[in-house]
């Protein structure tokens, strides 16, 4: 319960900003913050519990994007429907990809190679096929209704991606919480061992892959529907798969909240160096590279390992000073 | 807190008015100055072209500023942004931009990010002057607040298979069999969708379109297949990497069709290009944006621009011209009020720029004059061939072997 | 199509370019092999490297294939600071941190690129860069004829360095069994950064093949970093014959499907080919059992 409660409270200080912070300035950061949250949570799911690296998980992201806004414009399907198909489609993909790879035992490196491939067929295909649009892309009608969801006030918009990054957080929980987290725990920390005392590694891997993948999927449902402009370079592109992995990794693997922590340093980090660097091509992006060395390299655990730490450290002093004076 | 409080709701109420009422009163006498936002990609994959476009937008702010300011209102002040080449970069700048308070916006280059920029623009009722972005979508979506300066690919593909069909037709028809090769994405895609539509109703033959990836490390299997098929006419049309490999890979394997006719080609009506591959250079034909050559401006700014050790491209007049055009509709709606602006935008008749545009007129956003121009690169430079009103020389066709 | 006149030609084409690929994955290769990261900067260092040839040409007037005997060891000096003094110490041994750390890398050379030199496309002309060899029915361009000649020589020489002399013994003692490795008493710093040093001259003589028939930009490395990642993979990662000859099959494979699928789906080939050969063979044509 009290992991429930931690994220009740964060849902709950996050959902007060829009009605102390009004600068669309602001609200749009954070929602693309909170959008690059969601699609990191997704890769925490099989990545940081379950420790298979993805390289990939433009596939699924691109998947919920293409889905959602290929069903509104070709076929005039509802926004809301289309959205819930765009995570069905991302979580079909996920599966698909799971099934084939791991039951050929593929591991590692290989794994996480052989996912990035997936999301360049996809990215290829998305390119040259008719449905797509091909090269031209796929560009969503803009009607600023919640029929079709899409928001006058950014701060809708902004209260529609916390929910679902609330969502994704429970369902950490959830999954840190339950027999099916121990077993993918297990399979992270030594899968032969986990295979040996009866886990399926196999079904475990796979389950966590379809959940990651839906997650991740909703991440691009919704980004079509703040920018409304869907090409094969952004559902697809390496971009996305980066960032899914940088932020869990920045903010703590394998932890509920790393995700949602990542993607806020990673973001402020980026805005503090345009504010430094200032105008020249490229300089801010030079300091954003050179912070985030400096970030690996002072907090390897993430931003959640470097709390916790302090933590430690904190509740062990007045014990160490109870001992001297003892 | 309660201070920032106050702020924030100020600076959103400062949002949708004019900026004048920030400046100090030492600039009243003249106008107390206009904020203009000029959003480009300068980094990231299109940053060279957003470089450019940048260069243009502010030679033109330089210029302006330095005979005294638009009239009435005062000295341009440029917020400049980076777009970063993607879409969210490009919507994060126009949420600043609005912040500060700027009375239009003026750039974005590439048609994804000009998607992006006029729809977030919109929602402020903050006029948005497109410099380049061909795709039509940009102005079909019903956005009151986005001006086109230049042509969509619905007027190129058009303009381009007319000068087409009457060049050759002046050459007594020798080519019949087409070759289109162009770069996958919105204006590669697009542009080859109508030419595909539109090329056999004036009795040419298209003998394959073949599509590549930007970017694309090897032509040599196209340029198997051009050997192959031997078509009588190639239309290339990508970026300036793609289409410098594709022409030294066909003069590589001694290729040379009938003529080689570009639409909205990377490098055909590139200086650049022209000065460091003259042998590949030589004969190609472009349809594609280009100064008026007749304009003493257009030549004083080429001039600058070559000065400055830069190449005087497309992105650099399009948005010198765009930034005009908007200092004219402000001078015009004599306040940087939105919707002003807006209403000086959409009635103007602004003949200032240095394109072969004519007088701007727009109609639902764009401007109904833009068309791109005939060029061909003789004798060391690139000169205008179609239409007669501008041409400098005549056409060259077929291509001398 | 199927004509001989144009896939034979086609193959010999998709030779060549698979043998540059193929010097670009060797360095990578070998990072694996030993590091076991995939190098994410692998891409920015490319592209510096090319930068690197394009100045030696315009500032010191080097031929390309002169500047590599140049290049190479100061490529080589940059790859071992690298490691030696950036990623090494700032992954503290972990391979998820050197990931990030490599990847942090390659934001920042790629832009510090782009900040000093602008975005513009740079080309050198060389009197032979227009030449053909030829073979009858398909013209060869000299300088891709020359860099497949160059390649299997830097093979050779990479495959000699690892089994003849000593630091080539330690970096295979390495790879196969680090605490061992340095239980015995060798420098396991030294080694990482050693690979890491001669994985970035492999860039580097990759670079002044490159630079005859293509262009140098800040971002022209990112082109070549997946095809790389794959040719690793398939060929199984830490193999250099692996990498060599998936360098070849991925450039023909490339070649032909552009052929027959158009160059835009054609690249597909190359990753459907990937995922093939992994799913069949899970640690790549000539790797090590995992």
């Amino acid at each position: 319960m009290k992991g429930l409660a931690a994220i009740a409270a964060v849902v709950a200080v996050l959902a007060a900003v829009p009605l102390f912070v009004q600068s669309n300035i602001a609200l749009n950061f954070l929602v693309v913050t909170l959008l690059v949250a969601l699609a990191g949570q997704g890769w925490n799911i099989l990545g940081g519990y379950g420790g298979q690296y993805s390289f990939g998980h433009a596939a699924f992201f691109g998947t919920g994007a293409y889905v959602t806004a290929i069903l509104q414009v070709r076929y005039g399907v509802n926004a809301w429907a289309g959205f819930a198909a765009g995570i069905a489609g991302g979580a079909a993909v996920g599966a698909f990809i799971g099934a084939l790879t791991f039951r050929a035992g593929l591991r590692g490196s290989y794994f996480a190679l052989v996912t990035l491939a997936f999301a360049e067929v996809l990215r290829i295909i998305a390119s040259v096929a008719p449905i797509t649009g091909a090269g031209v892309g796929t560009l969503i009608k803009l009607d600023l209704h919640p029929a079709a969801m899409q928001f006058e006030s950014r701060a809708v918009f902004y209260w529609v991606i916390l929910a679902l990054v609330a969502v994704s957080l429970v369902i950490a929980h959830l999954i840190e919480r339950s027999r099916f987290g121990a077993w993918l725990i297990a399979v992270r920390e030594n899968e032969d061992a986990a295979k040996a005392l009866g886990v399926n590694a196999t079904r475990v891997k796979l389950g966590a892959m379809t959940v990651s993948a839906a997650i991740t999927a909703a991440a691009g449902c919704f980004y079509a529907q703040y920018f409304l402009f869907v090409d094969s370079g952004i559902a697809y592109g390496t971009w996305i798969s980066v960032e899914a992995l940088l932020t869990p990794i920045i903010g703590g693997v394998g932890t509920v909240f790393g995700p949602l922590i990542g993607a806020l340093a990673v973001k402020a980090l980026s805005e503090g160096a345009k504010l430094v660097a200032g105008d020249a091509p490229g300089l801010s992006l030079v300091v954003y590279g050179c912070v985030l060395v400096f970030v690996i390299a002072f907090a390897p655990r993430g931003f959640v390992g470097l709390l916790a730490a302090a933590y430690r450290r904190l509740a062990r002093a007045p014990k160490k000073r109870e001992a001297a004076h003892g | 807190m309660s201070d920032n409080k106050l702020s924030l709701s100020r600076r959103t109420l400062l949002a949708g008015t004019a900026a004048t009422i920030a400046m100090p009163s030492v600039l009243r006498a003249q106008g107390a100055g206009v904020k203009l936002g000029i959003l480009h990609p300068v980094s990231g994959a299109l940053s060279y072209s957003g470089t450019q476009g940048r260069l243009g937008a502010m030679l033109a702010v330089d210029e302006i500023n330095a005979a005294g300011g638009i009239k009435g209102l005062g000295k341009i002040d440029a917020v400049l942004g980076d777009a970063q080449s993607t879409p969210a970069g490009g919507t994060a700048e126009v949420e600043k931009m609005n912040s500060a308070g700027v009375a239009a916006i003026v750039g974005g280059y590439a048609s994804a990010l000009c998607l992006a920029i006029s729809q977030a623009a919109a929602r402020y009722d903050l006029p948005y002057v497109v410099d380049v972005g061909v795709a039509d979508a940009i102005v079909t979506r019903g956005l009151k607040n986005t001006f086109r300066f230049g042509p969509g690919f619905g007027v190129i593909a058009k303009t381009a298979i007319a000068n087409l069909a009457a060049i050759n037709d002046a050459a007594g028809k020798p080519a019949k069999t087409v070759m289109i090769v162009h770069e996958d994405s919105l204006f590669g895609s697009g542009l080859a969708k109508l030419l595909n539509a539109q090329l056999p109703q004036h009795g040419f033959q298209i003998l394959e379109t073949i599509p590549h990836p930007t970017p694309t490390r090897d032509f040599n299997n196209v340029v198997l297949k051009m050997k192959a098929q031997n078509p009588d006419l190639v239309i290339p049309a990508n970026y300036y990497n793609e289409y410098v490999l594709l022409a030294r890979t066909m003069q590589q394997q001694h290729v040379k069709p009938k003529g080689i006719y570009s639409v909205l080609g990377g490098a055909a009506s590139s200086y650049k290009f022209v000065k460091e591959f003259p042998e590949a250079a030589k004969y190609i034909m472009d349809c594609n944006h280009w100064f008026d050559p007749k304009n003493p401006k257009a030549l004083a700014l080429k001039k600058k621009v070559e000065d400055k050790g830069q190449f005087f491209t497309y992105e650099v007049y399009m948005n010198y011209s765009c930034v005009l055009l908007t200092a004219d509709a402000l001078a015009r709606a004599g306040s940087a009020d939105r919707g002003k602006l807006t209403e000086a935008l959409a009635s103007s008749s602004f003949a200032g720029h240095v394109m072969p545009y004519g007088p701007t007129k727009f109609v639902n956003g764009q401007n109904q004059g833009a068309a791109p121009v005939n060029t061909q690169v003789l004798d060391n430079d690139i000169k205008v061939v179609l239409p007669a009103a501008f041409a400098q020389a005549k056409p060259v066709f077929p291509m001398p072997a | 199509m199927l004509s001989p006149v144009i896939l034979i030609p086609a193959i010999l084409n998709g030779l060549l370019t698979g043998a540059v690929y193929a010097l670009v994955a060797l360095g990578l290769t070998l990072i694996y092999g030993v590091l076991h990261i995939i190098n994410f900067a692998h891409g920015a260092l490319l592209s510096a490297a090319l930068f690197a040839a394009f100045f030696a040409f315009r500032l010191l007037g080097l031929d390309p294939y002169l500047a590599a005997f140049l290049l190479a060891p100061v490529f080589f000096a940059i790859g071992y600071a690298l490691q030696r003094l950036v990623i090494g110490p700032a992954s503290h041994g972990d391979d998820r941190n050197m990931l990030l750390v490599t990847l942090g890398l390659s934001i920042i050379v790629e832009n510090a690129l782009l900040f000093a030199f602008r975005a513009d496309t740079r080309t050198i002309d060389l009197p032979y860069a227009f030449a053909t060899v030829d073979f009858g029915f398909a013209f060869l361009a000299v300088p891709r004829v020359i860099g497949f000649a160059v390649v299997f020589a830097v093979a050779l020489v990479l495959w000699a360095i690892m089994r003849f002399t000593d630091i080539g013994k330690a970096i295979r003692a390495v790879a196969k069994e680090k605490l061992g490795a340095e239980l015995a008493g060798i420098d396991v710093a030294h080694v990482y950064a050693m690979t890491f040093g001669l994985g970035t001259a492999c860039v580097a003589i990759a670079a002044c093949l490159l630079i005859p028939t293509y262009y140098v930009n800040p971002s022209v490395g990112d082109g070549f970093v997946l095809i790389a990642f794959t040719i690793v993979v398939l060929g199984g990662m830490g193999s250099v014959p692996g990498a060599l000859i998936g360098g070849l099959v991925i450039g023909v494979v490339e070649s032909l499907s552009g052929l027959f699928l158009g160059e835009s789906l054609g690249q597909i080939g190359i990753f459907l080919i990937f995922i093939a050969v992994l799913l069949a063979r899970p640690t790549g044509l000539f790797g090590a059992k995992a």
